[in-house]
């Protein structure tokens, strides 16, 4: 026990007081968020290269006006159009529209003509099939006699007001809530799965090339002299468990500080203050930032902590040892062979990327029978399940998910220990898994 | 007193036997070698010995009693491929080590500081593994091998990679450790190190045990009968013509007789006849000469 304390003790040292470490720490979530930013502004990007577009109206149905948009400056040409495609280009245009003429209002399909040196580009052809079928409607309304009024009550608007209820035979018992508390629930699973799936690489490599150097530089034999090959691999797999902890609560500390300095920064309405705010009839704009930021604390305040965070401790836990337990098997069948590596590796790896897009289906659709399997299965339910939990699935379910990993964990740690008590003594063996198999059966 | 008892000890693999019915002792407080060609079986063996497999038939005493758990704590390691944690300072390492064989802080870190104090290294402390050279970090698994003051110490292949210098500050800590009490086993190939350190061997071929005793009495057992003898003045032709004799130079011959009553009677009659010598030394094999023999003749009947 006491040497397993000590075994702990320096593989926790050796990872955590080094640069790596914390620069892996800090600077994954700082990668991660200016990645997001990146993504973000490529996906929202747009050219802001200003466009002087000639109309020619051969229908006749615009009068003349036609509104310019942020990008787009429209002028109307007062040349035929057989004119106007030779000319547009000297008078300074980029582009030519073409109206043709508009003979029925009743007809449901336009065309125009559009001209240039370039061929079109689909925000230019949005813009403009936005720009004028709105006023051809306008012009088809008016044209057809209809009353514009009733048009409008044509809109239709539907907001859905969820609500649980359950019901014993006599009583009802029904909740509201707020449609925002799933897309919080979905986020809250997306993110934890997340930072499992990031932890469990993170480590578990860690592990596999720790016990790939151990067995290379021929220190493992020294060190089995003294202790059991068991207490070896468990002192690592608990170390690198802690130090995976240790990195969730940087991550979380990192997080609380960004957003205490945000609030700082930004005056965020309470709740109580918006509801008031509603009662003396100020209008709230929905999409105010600091009204959605608003009601997301308030999301956030309602989510059963008290429940959740225990829940997400206990996967991780067994998720980390049950992987790094895994990865150190592999890292002892392989020695210094990292191409022979790479096919061993692979198994393990497969679990975890399957889990993880199995957790993106499930933060969408918690109650699917995928999602619900996976998050008992234990090589899957690290992940899968903490993306379920703030959906509050059936208690049996969890406890049947829990007594797995449970049982996993135990399966794993000691699968993988029979194992690596062979193969860090093993050299110049090649490691099939057929060998792999051989080894958990083999006597001391 | 035996410090290690091994009997009848057998371990088998999936396709080989390592070690086929081994048997042997080491008196307490001496140097044992443990000899064989690569491949006979002594990594197999000194694993059983070290507790880190176990034999599948057979037992070994370790100092009277079977090997258990507080058995490892006193036996000192040094296997022939060596390596260290890189990463960690010469002086957490030692103390480390130290201390996963059942020593307290205090007592790690006092026992570390002495052993460096004696190599004058006491500078190393801080220094990381990586930043010495192989000499210098064999130097520091030898501390290591040795620092918790085990009762059996197992070296091997120690002095592969150390320079002259350092070979012989290796073995002279040695020779005091077995001064102190502390018995040894030596695994090498270098014979003469064998002949010059060792007081018993045994020496392993495919696992078998096919020669083993007292280093002395095993080169008197393997002895030829040859003789080597100078003489004072140029050899007369007529004893170079005699039967086995083996002109050496031209004042030395070896000879070979029956027995050294004969050898003697020879000598004797030479001088009367006025040949003056100034040397006579019986030539006893060396254990390498006897290691060739043995392997090659075991591997004759084996095959």
């Amino acid at each position: 026990m006491e040497k397993l304390w000590l075994i702990i003790q320096r593989e926790y040292k050796t990872r955590v007081f080094n640069k790596k470490f914390f620069l892996i720490t800090i600077l994954t979530p700082l990668l991660i968020a200016a990645l997001s930013t990146v993504l973000a502004f490529i996906i929202s990007y747009q050219s802001d290269d200003k466009m002087k577009i000639a109309i020619v109206d051969e229908s006749n149905i615009f009068q003349k006006t036609i509104k310019d948009t942020k990008k787009m400056y429209f002028t109307f040409y007062s040349k035929s159009a057989k004119d106007a495609r030779q000319t547009y280009l000297k008078d300074g245009f980029d582009a030519l529209v073409i109206v043709p003429p508009f003979s029925d209002p009743n007809s449901t399909s336009h065309s125009i003509q559009y001209v240039s040196k370039k061929q079109i580009n689909i925000n230019i052809e949005n813009t403009i099939e936005r720009t004028f079928s709105k006023r051809i409607e306008d012009y088809k309304i008016k044209s057809l006699g209809l009353d514009e009024n009733l048009i409008k009550n044509l809109e239709v608007d539907i907001s859905i007001n969820p609500e649980i209820s359950v019901t014993d035979g006599k009583n009802i018992a029904s909740t509201n809530y707020s449609n925002l508390r799933t897309a919080v629930a979905s986020g809250i699973g997306g993110i934890m799965g997340f930072l499992m799936y990031l932890i469990l690489f993170i480590n578990g490599s860690n592990v596999m090339r720790s016990v790939m150097e151990e067995k290379t530089n021929r220190i493992v034999e020294v060190m089995i002299s003294s202790v059991k090959p068991m207490q070896l691999m468990l002192g690592k797999i608990i170390a690198v468990t802690a130090v995976g902890i240790t990195q969730i609560i940087i991550w979380i500390a990192i997080f609380l500080l960004a957003t205490t300095v945000f609030q700082l920064f930004v005056d965020i309405p309470q709740p109580t203050d918006l509801e008031e705010m509603k009662k003396a009839g100020s209008s709230i704009d929905p999409d105010d930032i600091r009204v959605m930021m608003s009601q997301l604390m308030h999301e956030l305040t309602q989510i059963e902590w008290w429940y959740l965070l225990p829940m997400f401790i206990l996967y991780f836990l067994g998720g980390l040892i049950i992987y790094s337990s895994l990865f150190a098997a592999v890292g002892s069948a392989v020695g210094d062979d990292i191409q022979e590596g790479q096919s061993l590796v692979l198994p393990i790896t497969i679990p975890i990327i399957l889990a993880f897009y199995i957790m993106t289906v499930a933060v969408r659709d918690p109650d699917s029978p995928l999602a619900l399997w996976s998050s008992i299965f234990p090589l899957f339910s690290p992940i899968v399940m903490p993306a379920r939990l703030a959906f509050s699935p059936p208690i049996w379910q969890v406890l049947l998910s829990v007594f797995l990993l449970i049982l996993g964990v135990w399966f794993f740690v000691w699968l993988s220990g029979r194992i690596y008590r062979v193969g860090i003594l093993m050299y110049g063996k090649k490691a099939s898994f057929k060998e792999l198999g051989k080894w958990i059966f083999y006597k001391e | 007193m035996n410090i290690l008892s091994v009997q009848n000890v057998v371990k088998q693999y999936a396709n080989h036997t390592a070690v086929d019915h081994i048997s042997f002792d080491i008196p307490s407080g001496t140097i044992f070698g443990l000899l064989g060609p690569n491949g006979a079986g002594k990594t197999s063996l000194i694993r059983i010995i070290t507790c880190i497999t176990k034999a599948d038939v057979g037992q070994i005493l370790f100092n009277g009693t079977p090997l258990n758990i507080n058995t490892p704590s006193e036996i000192g390691y040094m296997p022939e491929e060596r390596g260290l944690y890189k990463k960690m300072k010469v002086g957490e390492h030692l103390i480390y080590l130290a201390r996963l064989k059942g020593l307290s802080v205090t007592e790690a870190k006092a026992k570390v500081g002495n052993w460096l104090e004696k190599f004058d290294i006491t500078s190393w402390w801080n220094k990381k593994i990586e930043e010495l050279s192989k000499g210098m970090s064999q130097k520091i698994q030898f501390i290591a091998t040795v620092v918790h003051e085990p009762k059996l110490v197992i070296l091997d292949e120690p002095f592969s990679g150390l320079d002259p210098i350092n070979s012989l500050l290796i073995q002279d800590e040695i020779i005091k450790m077995q001064q102190n009490g502390t018995s040894i086993i030596f695994s090498t190939h270098r014979m003469e190190q064998v002949e010059e350190m060792c007081h018993n061997i045994v020496l392993i071929n495919k696992g078998k045990n096919i020669l083993s005793g007292e280093v002395n009495q095993i080169r008197q057992d393997f002895k030829q009968n040859a003789f080597r003898v100078d003489f004072a003045q140029e050899i007369p032709e007529s004893i170079l013509q005699e039967n086995g004799v083996i002109k050496k130079n031209n004042n030395t011959i070896q000879i070979t007789q029956n027995d050294l009553v004969t050898m003697n009677r020879w000598l004797a009659e030479k001088i009367q006849n006025g040949n003056p010598i100034t040397g006579f030394k019986e030539i006893l094999p060396t254990i390498g000469e006897i290691f060739i023999k043995q392997v090659e003749e075991n591997n004759i009947i084996t095959e």
